[in-house]
């Protein structure tokens, strides 16, 4: 199995470890992974907003060096996935358009023809690789482990663009991963609401109120972490974790992995490994636990 | 076909708990909860409280929740709710104040519309004639005008949760119908009116809005609009604004966002916030997640550059 991999501007700035874990988890599956090196930020529905065409045109231009090498996207970032599958299906819709965008990626001798899939790691575990063989690497299964998943919103909506009518179960991956590995998931409301990450500097307190929230909850309902396929997600979940405790005027300390770290701990990978140091929530009392 | 229903019951005069009632009910294969619910009510229990008119996604009145999200009960088939033989699960609209059973009031979401000066100001006709619109222009509001203030945008959306002295969803979507419209004279006063705390840059861009409006209207694809307007008349003093030009500025720098620099960007000149920003930038060195201020830039940085170059005359 093989993928043009764009690991996305945060693992590979502030999020280094989850860049790490994903070569490791290919690694074991046996998944091969080419990096798209050139390839820029997918403009992460900001640029979108104030120049539509620039980010699609930054967007063809990604698709269009995986589809020179003949191969599907896997992201590991939940607003790369709805960033590019948003303007994947604005491409396949206005076949017009697409030319118009094509036009700025001539001098590159660059064009898309619109037929890149773009997937998460997370859909390709349970749609083209198989859960089942994902099970057969377990080394550690993660057995009394209650863990909170927690999706991001660009993989979840609009779900109109991003397959789910074709792959209905999709909003429940999280959960069949965490069985797959062991543990249990834990049901809560906000698993799928909003971070808050996209206005923390624009509004600070209603950013950090809603993270607080979502690892409040999770916590209430017994989860000894969370995990999540976003790292602007686990920005505000884990990084802001302290701002956002003091809100709630609560103690939260509940650690967050990234979903590649969840299968690498599950796959008997050492923490030394996986860099989990570089989290701002101690996954220490987690680790104890496994 | 049986269904069973599990409703959010509350009596203000009543003193009780909220609580959850079952009913199961025989309706036929084609009926929308709204039937289901109005069955359950004539034959089983006529104290049961909703609003609804039209029954036909026109009037807006029986938005509620419905298995989790605001949805209008009149255009929800029952079997698609159940999913398989699963009982439905109806509660009042989040967000908004509970006055019985799955009836909410409605006067804040209305006090959030009010807010946006609700009405075209209408610049003066040309001398002799009425003022006549090209149709491609009022093409572009279609969506918009297709609101039906049911309020189930604001009831799923994430930031009016945490926040309601927020506009939310429904007000914006409507502010850009007149931003939006040649004839209104207050596009600039509107924009820098909705660019002000609690408004356009307020938004976290969650999709639940557009997820849940069952109209189309995707108030938070307008909210973008009047995002990239307020841009486009100037109306750029706010952290909003500023973090989208940073954000862009980086990536035509590096090819990448620069999650070191963006936060610092977006709130200067305000030097109090950027100090605040300080235990967080300092425990993000300390753990290792602080990307370098001056990212490498990637291999292909001249192409991107170019494609920036050719989309926006100002770089």
């Amino acid at each position: 199995m093989r993928y043009a991999f764009w690991p996305g501007c945060v693992a590979l700035g502030a999020c280094p470890e989850l860049y790490v874990s994903t070569q490791k988890v290919a690694e074991v599956l046996g998944i091969q992974l080419e990096e798209l090196t050139k390839a820029s930020c997918t403009g992460s529905g900001v640029i979108q907003e104030r120049n539509p065409e620039l980010g699609d045109a930054l967007n063809a231009r990604t698709l269009a060096m995986a589809e020179q090498l003949g191969l599907p996207v896997m992201t590991i970032c939940s607003v790369c996935t709805g960033v590019m599958n948003q303007a994947n299906t604005r491409f396949s819709r206005h076949p017009d358009y697409l030319e118009r965008i094509n036009q700025f990626l001539e001098p590159e001798h660059l064009g898309y023809g619109g037929t890149v899939d773009i997937k998460h790691l997370l859909w390709i575990l349970l749609e083209d690789y198989g859960l089942d063989r994902v099970r057969s690497f377990v080394r550690r299964p993660l057995k009394g482990i209650r863990i909170a998943p927690f999706y991001g919103c660009y993989i979840l909506r609009p779900s109109a663009v991003l397959g789910y009518q074709a792959h209905p179960r999709r909003s429940n991956y999280l959960e069949e991963v965490i069985h797959a590995v062991g543990a249990e998931p834990v049901d809560y409301f906000g698993k799928s609401k909003c971070c808050g990450f996209p206005i923390v500097t624009m509004n600070l307190k209603n950013s950090l109120t809603m993270a607080g929230n979502h690892v409040l909850e999770a916590k209430t309902k017994g989860a000894d972490c969370m995990v999540t396929p976003c790292p602007l997600c686990h920005l505000n979940l884990d990084a802001y974790q302290p701002e956002a405790a003091k809100i709630q005027g609560k103690r939260l300390d509940l650690p967050v992995l990234h979903l590649p770290e969840l299968l690498c701990l599950a796959f008997g990978l050492l923490p030394q490994e996986l860099r989990l140091n570089r989290h701002v929530v101690s996954t220490d009392p987690l680790l104890s636990r496994l | 076909m049986k269904a069973t229903l599990k409703v959010w019951r509350y009596d203000p005069e009543v003193p009780l708990e909220p609580y959850y009632q079952t009913y199961t009910v025989d309706v036929p294969e084609y009926a929308t909860v709204l039937d289901a619910l109005l069955k359950a009510r004539d034959e089983q229990d006529d104290g049961l409280s909703l609003r609804c008119s039209c029954r036909s996604a026109i009037c807006g009145s029986c938005g509620m929740t419905i298995n989790n999200h605001a949805q209008l009960a009149c255009k929800l088939r029952l079997v698609d709710a159940m999913e398989g033989g699963q009982e439905v699960v109806c509660e009042p609209m989040r967000n908004m104040p509970r006055i019985k059973d799955l009836v909410v009031d409605l006067r804040p979401f209305w006090s959030y519309v009010a807010r946006i000066e609700p009405w075209l100001v209408p610049v003066p006709p040309p001398e002799g004639r009425e003022y006549i619109v090209p149709n491609e222009r009022m093409q572009e509001l279609v969506q918009v005008v297709g609101c039906i203030m049911c309020g189930c945008c604001v009831a799923d959306c994430t930031v009016t949760s945490v926040d309601k002295s927020w506009l939310g969803p429904a007000a914006l979507a409507k502010a850009y119908r007149f931003v939006g419209d040649p004839r209104d004279a207050h596009k600039e006063q509107r924009l820098q009116h909705y660019s002000m705390k609690g408004g356009i840059w307020d938004c976290t861009h969650c999709f639940e809005c557009v997820q849940q409006c069952p109209k189309g209207v995707a108030p938070m694809d307008q909210i973008m609009i009047l995002r990239r307007l307020a841009n486009e008349a100037g109306i750029t003093n706010n952290a909003g604004s500023r973090h989208g030009r940073a954000f862009q500025s980086s990536v035509y720098r590096s090819g990448h966002l620069n999650e070191a620099t963006l936060p610092v960007m977006s709130l200067l000149p305000h030097i109090d916030q950027v100090l605040g920003l300080l235990p967080i930038g300092l425990r993000m060195l300390r753990e290792g997640k602080m990307p370098p201020p001056v990212r490498k830039p990637i291999p292909g940085i001249e192409s991107v550059r170019r494609v920036f170059r050719q989309l926006e005359d100002d770089k």
